[in-house]
């Protein structure tokens, strides 16, 4: 766990494995699991430590006169000493009902400060399009063509972007705690979140709203590049051809992480929400109405097309469609990519 | 001792207690004496208490790595749905007020009853309906909303919705009667001379309590019927697919379950103004203003129901405005313990394991108080909202709160109930164990929170397991003081002495008669002549330091 925190980020970044997501590492300090990755969060953090000063006070303050008092007015060993007939003082409860008040009023007035400038993307911020689905995030971006991750949100240092928001199933909650910012994402509706990162690095990027079975799962990166970078950079994550020298089970691969697929189906055999990849092709089923199917590449192209059609018995139809997603020589990886994992 | 006519034990054992007075199950199974009804709330509170929080281990064992060890993702959601609605509908709505409230509300007023004795009886037989509706549920096809059901996912999963929530309406109409009878009672069975300011804390607390329950539950029940008709007729109410809103639901939810949290706490802060008044030997500090304080937060926490909803796409003036009223319950909270705090000044505090109880709920509600601010505050809500520290928040107030101020209600009138003691030094090692127990499981949870550990997760990442460990072997020190603390009571009732009936020296009505009590409470009515805290031990020759 230390060695995950103390690598940096950008090492961090080039030891993702392809076709596994993983999971990024939070931090590059060892001292906190959390970074301030945006004006927002410094910002934040700052109001934080006020609340952190001002509650230790009042506790320590309480707990030190009730302790005081716990020890000085313990019974004695025989009968009971006399005790005082006090019963109440103005003016003291009056004391002790406007501080309170006063320190309320400012926590409340810098909180909505800070509230009312997250809520107000400025005019010049760039767009990116966010949908939730059981149990993976899509981002795409308007700028490039076709552009179209999972999981994936790349994003350049000191420019502010906007993202509109919406789900296509449950309600999601996209929350990103580098940059202390989290927005339900509604199924119907569009929300807004926007952004400016101060700091690149990999950040993680979960989901906050529980959403049922892999919930868990519905966790991604945020990858904070610098400015100049950022166009190659978005250019080359958006890119989903096979190279020249590249396999057809190694681009599936990429397919796989670009379509989110390891939310739902694992390589190692484990069963989750769908099944695993381990030893699938070539495998007979039963469905859910009894009739057996052998797991071929048209079983398989369907089932990304159209999930729904053929659900194997024991299985729920949870399975968003990748037509329109996915183009023909991706498929055709992917079964690659299938046929591998024996 | 001005309180009460009656002198201790005027015709000792003359009379049989409630608990022998009648023989033979049918006499408990169609009792309407609110005694013997409290004790069985009692005992099927304590029951669902045992069942989710066996499920809780269950879900901190599961934590204890970053991976799936042995239950399945599915598992896991209904398991800590399950530890939700169990706790928070069948254990802690009911505990205090049905089972500690019906016991010694009638006793306190110095009543022979509640005002409706046979609504009480049905109010108990509602509740053990819907504990069946959702028991049904969880062995046909389970449920998987979490406590909450949201919208659209309840509308959509394949578990047991309907089921359950028709429990959990059916529960709400035990809850609105209980209400009701309470309310009623308070307002026309004092005793002779017990006007407003001479009711005890307790009573006070309840009354509030039972306010609420009557206003807003129907809200609850409204809400559910909404989502069983949306679920079962396919009419479009929440669910965006049916052209309905699911932001609504949480807005109606939430309209019921924000009062429901004051519900659940408002009894315990009854609990402890008794507990630490009569331990100390000294007048409640500030009466007026705690009594009252009750009834503010009964009234504000109608309208803060929003601060659920800072980042679900509200408008940010709705924002505003509830962050601003979730700060002015925050006012009377901090009047209350100030006062309690206040109380223990210049007294003579005599260490028994119910007052351990009491300095223990000072300091983890004072906990769960303080971290309520943050999560008030809009800007630091929006980092925090749904991570761990939203579930430390409100176990240091439901557990820490409630529960603790429960357990210690237990033990200030188990001798009343029962009539015997329970072991002191027994006692005591059980609250040393659920006070280091609660606050390693918890305390520990605020910061998984602050670094963005989302809530309802079954594996996490791996930066966060040494926390989550430390939470989970926390979580086995508390399991261990509740059972703990569940065997030596049990131990008690055969092996116990014979309590008499005023061990703790206490003046308010229900020490004024026989332990336990006799089927009618008392002889004859008691008259009030003063306060429920003028204890014999105040030095009334001082001077008063009041004004």
């Amino acid at each position: 766990m230390l060695f995950s925190l103390l690598i940096a980020p950008a090492a961090a970044e080039a030891a993702l494995p392809p076709s596994n997501p993983g999971t990024p590492p939070m931090s590059d300090s060892p001292w906190s699991l959390l970074p301030a990755a945006s004006a927002n969060a410094e910002a934040l953090d700052t109001l934080y430590i006020f609340f952190w000063i001002l509650c230790g006070i009042a506790f320590v303050g309480m707990i030190g006169v009730q302790a005081y008092f716990m020890w000085k007015y313990k019974k004695p060993a025989h009968g009971h000493a006399k005790t005082s007939p006090l019963t109440h003082n103005g003016k003291l409860e009056f004391i002790w009902s406007a501080i309170p008040t006063f320190f309320f009023v400012i926590l409340f007035a810098w909180g909505e400060i800070e509230y009312m400038k997250q809520a107000t993307p400025p005019a010049d911020a760039m767009d990116v399009r966010v949908t939730g689905q059981k149990w993976s995030w899509t981002i795409e971006y308007p700028e490039v063509k076709g552009c179209s991750l999972t999981n994936d949100l790349y994003v350049p240092v000191g420019k502010p972007m906007r993202l509109t928001m919406t789900s296509v199933d449950v309600i999601h909650s996209f929350y990103l705690p580098a940059f202390r910012l989290k927005k339900d994402v509604v199924p119907g509706r569009y929300t807004v979140l926007w952004f400016e990162a101060t700091k690149p690095g990999l950040y993680p990027l979960m989901c906050t709203e529980y959403c049922g079975d892999e919930h868990s799962s519905m966790v991604g990166r945020v990858h904070v590049v610098a400015a100049e970078e950022y166009d190659a950079v978005l250019a080359k994550a958006c890119e989903l051809k096979q190279g020249d020298a590249e396999s057809a089970e190694d681009f599936g691969a990429r397919v796989v992480t670009r379509g989110g697929c390891a939310s739902c189906h694992t390589t190692d055999g484990t069963v989750k929400t769908g099944p695993s990849f381990k030893g699938l092709f070539g495998k007979s089923e039963t469905l859910a109405d009894g009739t057996t199917i052998t797991v071929d590449e048209n079983y398989i192209r369907e089932s990304i097309l159209e999930p729904n059609a053929k659900i194997v018995s024991g299985f729920s139809p949870q399975m968003p469609s990748f037509a329109g997603r996915f183009d023909d020589k991706q498929i055709a990886a992917l079964i690659a990519y299938i046929k591998a994992q024996k | 001792m001005s309180t009460a006519v009656q002198s201790q034990d005027p015709h000792p054992a003359v009379e049989p207690s409630y608990l022998v007075s009648k023989r033979g199950l049918m006499s408990w199974l169609v009792t309407v004496d609110h005694k013997r009804l409290g004790l069985m709330y009692l005992a099927s509170v304590m029951f669902f208490f045992l069942i989710a929080g066996i499920l809780a281990i269950a879900l901190r064992t599961e934590l204890f790595t970053p991976d799936q060890d042995f239950m399945s993702a599915q598992t896991y959601n209904q398991v800590f749905t399950l530890h939700g609605a169990i706790m928070v509908f069948l254990f802690i709505i009911p505990s205090v007020p049905a089972a500690l409230g019906n016991f010694f509300l009638p006793l306190m007023l110095g009543a022979k009853d509640v005002a409706f004795p046979r609504l009480n009886l049905l109010s108990f037989y509602v509740y053990s309906v819907a504990a069946v509706f959702l028991i049904v549920a969880i062995l046909t096809s389970g449920l998987d909303t979490g406590w909450t059901f949201y919208t659209p996912y309840s509308t959509s999963t394949g578990t047991a919705v309907i089921t359950a929530t028709a429990g959990v309406f059916i529960a709400g109409f035990s809850s609105i009667l209980t209400g009701l009878n309470f309310v009623v009672t308070v307002h026309k069975m004092r005793a002779p001379g017990m006007n407003w300011n001479r009711m005890p804390l307790f009573v006070w607390a309840i009354y509030s309590t039972a306010v609420i329950q009557v206003l807003a539950t129907p809200v609850l029940a409204i809400t559910l019927l909404l989502l069983i008709i949306e679920r079962s007729l396919g009419i479009g109410i929440f669910d965006p697919a049916m052209g309905g809103d699911p932001v609504l639901f949480q807005h109606f939810f939430w309209f019921y379950s924000h009062p429901a949290v004051y519900i659940m706490i408002l009894p315990g802060f009854g609990i402890i103004s008794e507990i630490i008044t009569v331990h100390s030997r000294k007048h409640i500090f500030g009466y007026k203003a705690i009594a009252l304080s009750s009834v503010a937060i009964a009234v504000i926490s109608f309208v803060v129901w929003g601060h659920h909803l800072f980042v679900s796409g509200q408008s940010e003036l709705a924002g505003v405005l509830f962050s601003f009223l979730t700060f002015a319950v925050g006012v009377p909270t901090a009047i209350k313990v100030f006062s309690w705090v206040a109380t223990l000044y210049g007294g003579s505090i005599q260490y028994n394991t119910a007052c351990w109880y009491g300095m223990a709920f000072l300091w983890t509600f004072t906990v769960g108080g303080l971290t309520g601010l943050p999560l008030s505050t809009l800007a630091i809500d929006v980092h925090l909202h749904d991570t761990y520290f939203v579930v430390a928040h409100f176990h240091y107030v439901m557990v820490g709160g409630t529960v603790v101020a429960f357990i210690g209600g237990l033990h200030h009138w188990w001798p009343k109930m029962t009539g015997r003691m329970f072991n002191e030094t027994a006692g005591k090692w059980g609250c040393l164990l659920v006070f280091i127990g609660f606050n390693v499981t918890f305390m520990t949870q605020f910061f998984l929170g602050h670094q963005g550990m989302p809530r309802r997760y079954y594996a996490y990442l791996p930066e966060y397991q040494v926390m989550h460990q430390v939470s989970t072997i926390g979580s086995y020190i508390l399991a261990v003081g509740l059972l703990w603390t569940l065997i030596y009571l049990m131990h008690s009732l055969w092996k116990g002495e014979k309590a008499p009936s005023n061990p703790w020296g206490a003046v308010t009505l229900e020490w004024q008669t026989q332990s336990p009590p006799i089927e009618h409470n008392f002889h004859e009515t008691p008259h009030i002549h003063g306060s429920p805290y003028d204890f014999p031990e105040i030095d009334k020759s001082a001077g008063a330091l009041h004004h």
